[in-house]
């Protein structure tokens, strides 16, 4: 038996929706087997992983709050990503929204209100659009790849983070602890229903894929990206200009992952401590995947992965398993949904080989 | 600056340097074969673990680099059944390696926290490998001989064998390969697992040689220099073992930047550095060369035989 | 038939064709590419496959070489039934092909591009003097040593026929060898194939080419929509009755109006001169010339010399260091880009069909928005419409007769020709005052070529001038009123289709190249042959 492909006339609809989907109900079920061959409760585990954030009501602020900003990076990511242009150093712009904000925050001392907040959030989203434009010059003038170098800028944010609130931003009353002071109470961000966590970058992060979605699938804009991302050539012929297309994608998904940044700082954690990076720069490329890069679907897939991410905390108690159990989960998420991409765009048949008796007989 | 000093800098500039330096000649033949994997990071993550779990098991530091080969390659192996089987794409699959072994490997790596493991003996006589001075040619683990080594093993069979010619051929023009009826997907299989063999070694050599112990995510990167260290050397052998070695004095910097007298920066600067130099050498490189003239005609492409 | 050569090979039946079809069908999905064929091919026979685009030749031919296999019947080899499994076996039987698409590795030398087409492993030395041998024998030339990425075409295509002729080959197929040759490179080529034949080797030769046919084949099978509907003997037919046969109907003419007069200059290219791009770029040197309303200005030349530079420079694809190098009715355009200069009234339908003038993987009616956006007015306020482009696109699919399921149909789904035909049309439609093309017919069936070109000629009727860039001279003698003949980067002197020299058309589009080969006399059966 071996596979055959049969390219579709048209893209299956059907399938760019059913199998993402799919995607995570196979990851579920491997997750149980394998669970299960450890000698884990794997029904107990993966109900907890999947369904109790959803089904436990005093779950559910927790779940907003981590989605946020997954779903505000992954916009960014999948913009890029349809253009072909691959931003993977979201981490680093994301780090660098945030000490951008908080270096605001610090400049104003105590004093907070809208004026300051508004301030620390657009310093947010121009740090990261800074830290998003050097690969983009880079990838422009000198054909850096910037896979590589936004990257390796995510390594250097890590030091720059590292080096600030070691030295120079150090909270002084922290203990020695390498950290900032906390937001003066004033520069958080409102909460929006007294009592829970969920502050405005909540909905924010809700607003911001409709917006995307105009943006995406009626604007000139979003057709230059789409063109671009599929065929080059056909971009330059239509007269889209390819290096604007590159640093468009790279500094708006910097200033999302600065905006993302800022609003978990000023809306969350209320200081940065070295723990600050906690890699949602990098799974939010799951969710850009698993959302189909589609604005609707980033926001979606961003929810599905921050249920793992609670329940992965819900089933560490429950059923003692570690907690980088929830970064295989993601990763198996994004290879299901890599692996049935094909579905979208051929139909796979299963052939028989022709009988081994086809060998050639040679004329002697 | 003392003799003493000098040597024990050589020393550990090339214990810094051979990881990235195998891990770079396994993709530069997985690139040559028209195929970017940028799951290095994951693969050697996963040789790490998985060279220091059979090492403690069977107790023998050679099983346990045969142990860190397999791993990576059969890391490598799930990369290549979606890239070559799926035709998915093959930059986001090689993220999600990097992701998944990343996860593998400390979920791995719980069990072994803390354990300790033999290391490997020298295979030169202790009166060489001791020796103060002539450590500096025989003092290193058989590991680092085994790099150089396959610098020249891998360019001889890039540049004077046939199947390194097949090989070659398969990167530069694959639906031409394929229809004088070589094996595109055949030649790419072997070519990734021997690139998720040799990031595997790669990764072993933190956990067998440089602490010798695990720790989460102790690659620290280094698979990310690894694939740059391709495009730094334009696919070339020879120029993979002169960046390499670049890289690993820009490491050591940051080890020796007190002791050099550079203490007047702060040490983030110099732990930034090698990412940094990596950009700049990049740049440098790839506004030089001609429109990417160098690399294989094939990389990164989907391939689909018509048939 | 031919009469079989007397040289026979040893161990063959004395009267079996060399290659013997029988009943040979395959099938894909929704296609009957090949049904029921038979033919058969004597020892030293030069065997002509005709037939258009999509007639079935390159299924059968693949088949033949083991590339895939046939759903029902019989091949024979000598008299014994075969079956072919893969390339390899087929090679072994000593059966060489020589592709259209040349199967060669740009980066890599001559040799090693020969070496890796051979099955026994020859040390590189032996190879070598093993090249040289045979290309002595055949009056071939090549350095074993250049860098495939130098080479010309026709040097490409020596590499092909060499590595074919290193196996001994009893039966050589060549697949449209002359679409990218100069005349006289086709006059060596035909040195080489006579004497092969001589020799006692079988040559399955397939083109659409008919007066080539004519000049080389001594028998011709052709085919029409995976059928044979024909078997014979070139020499004997014309070439408008093999045209008949292989499309099955009365070949159109183009027709034009009588009175046609070029009153007003609308392009005119003044010295432009543009840097070659990349490793492989041609460089542009000072290219002048003027296309009047009404007027059809064709550029000849081989593959490779500019053509793609020059359509990317006037399409303002690449920018022009001065302004007044391209002017559109007197408006210096040169420094503008492709969307300005498409607002001044430039249409452009570039070679490459997919991926360059239309994207894919995009919808036909979201392929308007791609050229037709600005022009037809399709975006308000940054946002594009959501009618406009469906309507646009119903009325080109209409219009110019597009087989299509409709405006939502993804581009790579439309047959060649078709897309092409819609390319054209949406260009066409936008009323420009200059349009430019590049190989408008590049393997799109004669029905669609015929329509391709009516509908140029009557935009040209319009008051439009029109630039047709094309490899096909045939298609350029038979369109353009003026045409001119790029080489290297450079364009030569300006004639007129009516008094052209075809020796000297050949001579300008090859015999710069610094390949002495090409320098020879053409003969009597070439210069017939336009």
């Amino acid at each position: 038996m071996r596979i055959k492909l049969e390219k579709r006339l048209n893209p299956s609809v059907f399938m760019l929706v059913a199998t993402p989907i799919a995607s995570v109900l196979l990851t579920m079920l491997i997750g149980l087997i394998v669970f299960d061959a450890l000698g884990i409760d794997g029904i107990r585990a993966v109900t907890d992983i999947f369904f109790t954030p959803l089904l436990a009501a005093y779950k559910w602020q927790d779940v907003a709050v981590k989605a946020a900003p997954l779903v505000i990076i992954a916009l960014g990511i999948s913009l890029g990503n349809r253009a072909q242009v691959w931003n993977i150093g979201a981490e680093g712009q994301y780090i660098i929204g945030a000490l951008a904000a908080a270096g605001v925050a610090m400049a104003f001392g105590t004093t907070g209100g809208f004026f300051v907040i508004t301030l620390m959030i657009a310093a947010g989203v121009l740090g990261g659009a800074f830290w998003g434009a050097i690969p983009a010059w880079l990838r422009v003038n000198y054909r850096v790849n910037e896979i590589l170098s936004s990257l390796m800028l995510t390594y250097v944010a890590i030091q720059v983070l590292g080096y600030l609130i070691g030295g120079p931003w150090k909270d002084p009353n922290g203990r020695n602890f390498p950290q900032t002071a906390p937001l003066a109470p004033d520069q958080t961000l409102p909460i929006l229903f007294p009592g829970t966590t969920i502050h405005l970058g909540v909905a924010i992060a809700f607003v911001l894929p409709f917006v995307f979605w105009v943006l995406t699938a009626r604007s000139v804009f979003g057709f230059q990206i789409r063109v671009v991302g599929s065929a080059p050539d056909a971009a330059r012929h239509g007269g889209f200009n390819t290096r604007q297309t590159i640093w468009m994608t790279l500094v708006i998904s910097g200033a999302m992952a600065g905006l993302a940044g800022a609003l978990e700082l000023s809306g969350a954690l209320r200081n940065i401590n070295l723990g600050f990076p906690s890699g949602y720069g990098f799974t939010a490329i799951i969710v850009a995947f698993l959302g189909r890069l589609h604005p609707i679907g980033c926001l979606i897939a961003g929810i599905v992965l921050a249920v793992t991410y609670v329940g992965g905390q819900v089933a560490q108690t429950s059923v003692h398993i570690p907690n980088s159990t929830a970064g295989i989960f993601q990763a198996m998420m994004l290879f299901f949904i890599l692996a049935s991409d094909i579905f979208v765009r051929y139909r796979v048949r299963l052939v028989g080989r022709p009988g081994k008796a086809a060998a050639v007989e040679a004329g002697e | 600056m003392s003799l003493t000093f000098i040597i024990a800098a050589i020393v550990t500039i090339v214990g810094l340097t051979t990881p990235i330096l195998l891990a770079a000649l396994g993709e530069l033949v997985v690139e040559k074969s028209g195929v970017l994997n940028l799951g290095v990071e994951g693969m050697m993550l996963i040789g790490a673990i998985s060279g220091f779990a059979v090492t403690v098991i069977t107790g023998n530091p050679w099983l346990g680099v045969l142990g860190a080969a397999a791993g990576g390659a059969v890391a490598s192996l799930t990369f290549a059944v979606l890239v070559l089987q799926l035709n998915s794409n093959q930059v986001a699959t090689g993220l999600a390696l990097t992701i998944f072994g990343s996860g593998l490997s400390s979920l791995l790596g719980l069990s072994f926290t803390g354990r300790i493991i033999p290391v490997f003996g020298s295979i030169f006589p202790a009166s060489l490998a001791r020796d103060p001075i002539l450590k500096v040619f025989f003092g290193y683990s058989p590991i680092v001989y085994f790099a150089i080594f396959m610098v020249f093993v891998v360019g001889w069979f890039l540049r004077s064998t046939r199947a390194g010619m097949i090989l070659r051929a398969v990167g530069e023009n694959d639906l031409s390969a394929h229809s004088i009826g070589y094996s595109v997907v055949g030649v790419r299989y072997g070519a990734i697992a021997f690139g998720g063999a040799m990031a595997g070694i790669g990764g072993a050599y933190f956990t067998m040689v440089i602490t010798p112990m695990w720790a989460e995510g102790m690659t620290a990167g280094r698979g990310w220099i690894a694939v740059a260290l391709v495009v730094f050397a334009g696919w070339r052998t020879g120029r993979i073992l002169a960046g390499a070695y670049f890289f690993g004095v820009l490491m050591a910097l940051e080890l020796y930047a007190k002791a050099a007298g550079f203490s007047f920066l702060p040490s983030q600067f110099w732990a930034a550095m090698p990412y940094l130099m990596t950009i700049v050498a990049i740049a440098f490189i790839s506004a030089r060369e001609k429109t990417g003239s160098s690399a294989p005609a094939c990389l990164g492409k989907p391939f689909l035989a018509s048939s | 038939m031919t009469k079989p050569m007397t040289h026979e090979t040893p161990g063959t039946t004395s009267d079996a064709p060399r290659l013997e079809l029988i009943g040979i069908s395959k099938s894909f999905p929704g296609v009957l590419a090949n049904d029921n064929i038979s033919l058969s091919v004597q020892p030293g026979e030069i065997h002509a496959l005709l037939g258009e685009n999509g007639a079935g030749k390159s299924t059968l031919v693949k088949m033949i070489y083991g590339i895939m296999p046939q759903d029902a019947g019989e091949m024979r080899w000598n008299g014994q039934p075969i079956t072919i499994s893969n390339p390899k076996a087929a090679r072994r039987l000593g059966i060489g092909m020589v592709f259209q698409h040349f199967s060669l590795f740009e980066a890599m030398t001559v040799l090693e591009n020969i070496a890796l087409g051979m099955d026994a492993k020859i040390p590189a030395r032996d190879l070598e003097a093993r090249i040289v041998e045979v290309m002595k024998h055949y009056g071939l030339n090549l350095d074993p040593q250049r860098i495939v990425s130098t080479l010309s075409v026709g040097e490409r295509q020596r590499i092909e026929i060499v590595r074919a002729l290193l196996l001994n080959p009893k039966m050589l197929i060549m697949d449209e060898p002359t679409s990218v040759l100069t005349p006289q490179e086709v006059e060596q080529l035909f040195v080489v194939l006579r004497q092969l034949a001589g020799e006692g080797c079988s040559i399955l030769y397939i083109s659409h080419k008919l007066r080539e046919i004519k000049a080389l084949c001594s028998t011709a099978t052709i085919l029409r929509a995976g059928r044979v509907v024909e078997t014979c003997d070139p020499a004997v037919e014309t070439s408008r009755s093999m045209a008949e046969m292989m499309i099955g109907g009365s070949l159109k003419d183009i027709e034009r109006g009588s009175q046609r007069s070029f009153d007003r200059q609308r392009l005119a290219v003044q010295n432009l001169s543009v840097p070659g791009e990349g490793p492989f770029g041609v460089a542009l040197k000072n290219i002048s010339f003027q296309a009047r309303s009404g007027e059809i200005f064709g550029i000849a030349g081989v593959a490779g010399n500019g053509q793609n530079e020059l359509l990317l420079a006037l399409s303002g694809e690449t920018p022009c260091e001065s302004a007044e190098a391209i002017t559109i009715d007197g408006v210096a355009v040169g420094t503008l880009g492709a969307k300005e200069r498409r607002l001044k009234g430039v249409a452009t339908v570039p070679e490459e069909r997919n991926g360059h003038a239309a994207v894919p993987d995009f919808s036909l009616s979201d392929n308007t928005v791609l050229t037709a956006r600005d022009r037809l007015g399709m975006v308000q306020a940054g946002l594009i419409g959501r009618g406009a482009p469906r309507r646009y696109a119903s009325s080109v699919i209409e219009t110019f007769d597009v087989k299509a399921t409709g405006p939502g149909a993804m581009a790579e789904s439309l047959s060649g020709g078709n897309l092409q035909k819609y390319i054209m049309g949406r260009e066409i439609m936008q009323k420009p005052a200059v349009l430019i093309v590049s190989q408008p017919t590049w393997g799109v069936d004669a029905g669609a070529a015929a329509a391709i070109h009516q509908s140029l000629v009557d935009l040209a009727a319009t008051g439009s001038a029109i630039v047709v860039i094309s490899q096909d001279l045939d298609e350029l003698l038979a369109l353009c009123d003026t045409l001119a003949v790029i080489n290297l980067g450079s364009l030569s002197r300006i004639m007129n289709v009516a008094d052209a020299d075809i020796e000297e058309i050949g001579l300008l589009m090859g015999g710069v190249h610094g390949d002495p080969d090409t320098k020879i006399k053409i003969s009597e059966d070439v210069i017939n042959a336009y």
